[in-house]
């Protein structure tokens, strides 16, 4: 079933960039070939791709429990607050926070997690900075004054 | 001679102290990576790339540190496959079939010792391999025009899709996917933008480093919290070590037999390591007289696949260089290297910058001196590395992968991307379609553009031309091979199953 869905998805995603690319114009001084062929071909070569997987699908994937799932979706979205975090909020924080985090979705022992986090803030800033060289902020910007 | 002449050059390059230093750091910390399991070659020398631009190297002081790094994973990727049955990297997984049993019957330091020999008499011949042959195929390379170029890099899709996967429809998939991406941005011969949807972060195309950090290492954690660090750290004692040379004399004829074969299949583009480890250690088995002691821990099993994938490892560099076709996961990482140092591998590379290519030859050269210094009298404080516990090395990974992307472009878009490259990732290996194929497209996607249409303006348009020459049709005729062949050979090509470990 994974697999048929899959197929589904990229034969839509084939059609889209098909279609995408076909309205391209194509300049009038353009090479012979143009900027739409390439893609219409690729494009082409996965819908075939996709039609095959969808009539001749594997065995299904081992699939994780809901569970599990829903500990990659957590972790997914920690390292999406942590990108937006990291710019504002200096290194420091943010760093420790998100590798605590995800830390503790590998292995769920809650100190550990913390120790971990703050280890590696700590750690990686050092050698960011002064091993590497990296401009890096230690703490938000209104408090390095 | 011309070949001494260029050797005296590389290593007046590879001599000086900065380059030598880069080289013996690249050996340790490739080793380590190649040691620690769940860090394996491509994605650690993906993480280090954007690092390593903040020191500041010039182009053959940043290759060298990095092939370095791609030497000593491949050494380094042995170590946890002996003693834990994990490998460290993927071509290391035919190691498991007799390193690990043999370390079971307490042999964990000969294993390790006589593995460390193979994988220097690989790496080395093949070193001297790539001395040989590259400047021969650099020069055949000046042949090639737009046509050959477009039939090389489809046979490299071919090849990896077809050998890579176990499904024909899912490596093409993965092949489209790439090439789809490739084509986001602008079309550099026409200024017309494609496939952005009208965002400005697009317009300049994704980053292939975004993508191959997200594919390889931000991927690699969701796999791990899936896992829950389960599979780590059961492992062996490693006794006192003693060089076993009984085990290493004995198996002399193996390494060489395995190491020519692990370089030949390094050679084809888009084949790589792991198809160089796997038939030197299906030849040697097959060639043996006692095939039953194979799995159980025969000292041949274990030095033929670390010769065939060091071996091969050298093999992957030569159409890397010569051709700008990367055979492996790791070579394609060690080309998008290249690309962004500005350095357009190909038979232009060995004549205009031969202080590149033979600096690169003469450290290697160098590297494996050191590497055999590093992984014989002190494996036993890179084996120490296999109890760090993923719940800090995984971790750890994420913030360096982050940082590094970050001190890259500074912008959160390329973050945000690379994490949904990492869930792309995890998407496509839960569902088997394999990524190497993705980023052989995004990296060569454009350039197989630009050969097809390029080919099309030499001939004004007439399809025919991409089959002229014989090369192109040989080449053709090679991708086609490649891409089915495996089909019918696939009851051939399955890997023996490991010994399972009793409760």
């Amino acid at each position: 079933m994974s697999d048929r869905i899959t197929g589904f998805v990229v034969a839509v995603l084939a059609l889209a960039f098909f279609a995408s690319a076909s309205q391209l114009e194509q300049p009038f001084f353009a090479d012979p070939l143009g900027p739409k062929a390439f893609p219409m071909v690729v494009a082409g070569v996965a819908m075939v791709a996709a039609i095959l997987m969808i009539i001749k699908p594997d065995a299904e994937p081992n699939w994780p429990a809901f569970a599990v799932l829903g500990r990659i979706a957590i972790a997914t979205l920690i390292l999406v607050i942590y990108a937006y975090g990291l710019k504002p909020l200096g290194f420091l924080l943010p760093t420790a926070l998100a590798a605590g985090a995800v830390s503790y979705q590998i292995d769920p022992k809650f100190s550990n997690a913390a120790k971990i986090g703050i280890g590696l803030s700590g750690g990686l800033f050092v050698i960011f900075k002064f091993g590497l060289g990296l401009s890096l902020f230690a703490l938000p910007r209104w408090m390095m004054g | 001679m011309d070949l001494f002449a260029n050797l005296a050059l590389g290593f007046s390059v590879a001599l000086s102290p900065t380059t030598l230093s880069l080289a013996v750091i690249g050996c340790v910390l490739g080793t380590i990576i190649g040691a620690l399991p769940g860090l394996g070659p491509a994605n650690g020398v993906a993480i280090l790339i954007p690092l390593s631009f903040s020191f500041d190297l010039d182009a053959t002081q940043a290759l060298v540190l990095m092939t370095s790094v791609y030497y000593g994973a491949m050494y380094g990727g042995r170590i946890s496959s002996i003693l834990l049955n994990i490998p460290g990297d993927e071509p290391a997984m035919m190691t498991t079939l007799d390193g690990y049993p043999m370390a079971k019957k307490g042999r964990a330091g000969d294993a390790l010792v006589l593995s460390g020999v193979a994988s220097f008499v690989g790496a080395f011949l093949a070193t001297i391999g790539l001395m040989l042959l590259a400047p021969l195929l650099a020069r055949v390379a000046f042949l090639f025009g737009p046509a050959e170029y477009f039939a090389l890099y489809l046979l490299a899709f071919c090849t990896l899709g077809g050998l890579g996967s176990k499904n024909q429809s899912k490596a093409a998939i993965a092949v489209c996917l790439g090439l789809g991406i490739a084509m986001i941005g602008v079309d550099n011969s026409t200024g017309l933008t494609r496939f952005t949807g009208g965002s400005l972060h697009l317009f300049d195309g994704i980053d292939f480093l975004v993508a191959i950090v997200g594919l390889f290492a931000v991927s690699e954690v969701f796999i791990f919290i899936e896992s829950h660090g389960k599979d780590s750290a059961i492992g062996i004692k490693l006794e006192k070590i003693t060089i076993p040379v009984k085990d290493i004399v004995n198996s002399k004829w193996t390494m060489l037999r395995s190491s020519a074969i692990g370089f030949i299949a390094g050679l084809l583009p888009g084949a790589g390591a792991s198809l160089g480890s796997f038939l030197a250690y299906m030849v040697e088995k097959s060639v043996s007289k006692d095939k039953d002691s194979f799995g159980t821990g025969n000292p041949r099993g274990v030095a033929a696949p670390e010769a065939g994938n060091n071996a091969a490892a050298g093999g992957a560099l030569v159409p890397m260089l010569t051709l700008g076709v990367p055979g492996s996961g790791t070579t394609a990482v060690l080309l998008a290297l290249l690309m962004t140092l500005n350095i357009t591998p190909g038979p232009l590379l060995f004549t205009e910058r031969p202080e590149v290519v033979w600096g690169l030859i003469a450290s290697l050269l160098i590297a494996n001196f050191v590497l055999l210094i590093l992984n014989i009298p002190l494996v036993k404080v890179f084996s120490r590395l296999l109890q760090v516990p993923a719940a800090i090395l995984l971790p750890g990974v994420t913030m360096i992968s982050f940082v590094g992307i970050f001190s890259l472009s500074g912008s959160y878009f390329d973050l945000l991307l690379m994490i949904g490259f990492g869930v792309l990732g995890y998407a496509l290996r839960k569902l088997s379609i394999p990524t190497v194929p993705v980023i052989l497209g995004i990296l060569l996607g454009s350039h197989m553009e630009v050969s097809l249409r390029r080919a099309m303006v030499l001939s004004d348009g007439d399809w025919t031309y991409l089959f002229a020459t014989p090369i192109s049709l040989g080449l053709w005729a090679a991708a086609l091979i490649g891409f089915i062949a495996p089909i019918f050979l696939r009851s051939y090509l399955t890997i023996p199953k490991p010994i399972k470990e009793e409760k």
